[in-house]
């Protein structure tokens, strides 16, 4: 650590060491299928080993995003291993046409499920057409 | 402080090259790729980790959005075989409504052989957040036996 002979500033963190500025943790993409429905959107992804405690879903800045931490369900000691279970993280950037308010989710069989309505100014209108 | 640990370092530096040979599609490591999908689905489905404790062994299958009901499991001396059913998006959505589909789904069956033989009457399964856990208690031969030194 470098010897400070100017006293820093109150108030401002004075940098040691390096920086770190990645997580220890891996992170996998979860895979997710999108669908459209007359009013709205809908995401599927595939969260195994994730519970709902510990799978956050939030908007922010019109940024979806979904993380989870998943955890193995068997005890004992592991003999054989095709696979590990790691962190998901995915970002999806939202249009201004889906009513952030109203999103909603649902968390089944390791699946999650949102649904993203339109706003109204989105939806298809039927528009009727009159004879004069 | 935070002290300088050149070994955390180096883990650090292992999991950037993994994840680099992740992106280019060598795909040895974890989870749930190329299963189902046509053409590329040389993978068993599902995947499984086996555990062992004194008692049993247990299977751990990353299997998300099986439906528990079609979810079938034989166990013979030292084999277990697990079928069902992974479903995918809902039937009426018509492809032209789809914007991403990286989900597979299909019918599924595989055989896992055990190190061990089982009792098979006193299999148990269970389905939770998307993992399917089996618990094949070992059957009695099986076990480790404790043997006792006499000191003379």
């Amino acid at each position: 650590m470098a010897e400070r002979t100017i006293p820093a500033p109150s108030g401002q963190q004075v940098a040691t060491g390096r920086e770190i500025t990645r997580a220890q943790e891996r992170y996998v993409l979860p895979v997710v299928d999108i669908y459209e429905t007359p009013d709205s959107l809908v995401l599927m992804a595939d969260l195994p080993g994730v519970s709902k405690e510990d799978l956050d879903v939030r908007v922010d800045n019109n940024v979806l995003t979904i993380q989870g931490k998943s955890s193995h369900a068997a005890p004992g000691e592991a003999v054989y291993r095709e696979y590990e279970l790691v962190n998901f993280f995915r970002q999806f950037e939202l249009s201004e046409r889906v009513d952030q308010g109203k999103i909603a989710a649902d968390l089944k069989h390791g699946v999650l499920t949102l649904h993203l309505p339109k706003t109204e100014r989105a939806r298809p209108r039927q528009i009727e057409v009159r004879v004069s | 402080m935070a002290q300088w640990n050149p070994f955390q370092e180096m883990e650090v530096l292992r999991r950037e090259i993994d994840r680099i040979f992740d992106s280019f599609g060598l795909r040895t490591g974890p989870v749930f790729r190329t299963a189902f999908l046509p053409g590329r689905a040389a993978r068993e489905y599902p995947l499984c980790n086996l555990y062992e404790d004194k008692e049993a062994v247990y299977v751990e299958a990353l299997a998300p959005g099986v439906d528990p009901a079609s979810l079938n499991l034989t166990t013979t001396r030292n084999t277990l075989t697990l079928s069902g059913e992974k479903h995918g998006l809902p039937g009426e959505v018509k492809s032209e409504m789809l914007h991403r589909n990286e989900r597979a789904a299909g019918k599924f069956v595989r055989s896992i052989e055990l190190p061990v033989e089982v009792d098979e009457n006193k299999v148990k399964a269970d389905y939770k957040n998307g993992l399917l856990v089996v618990t094949l208690p070992k059957a009695e031969k099986a076990k480790a036996k404790q043997i006792s030194v006499q000191v003379a």
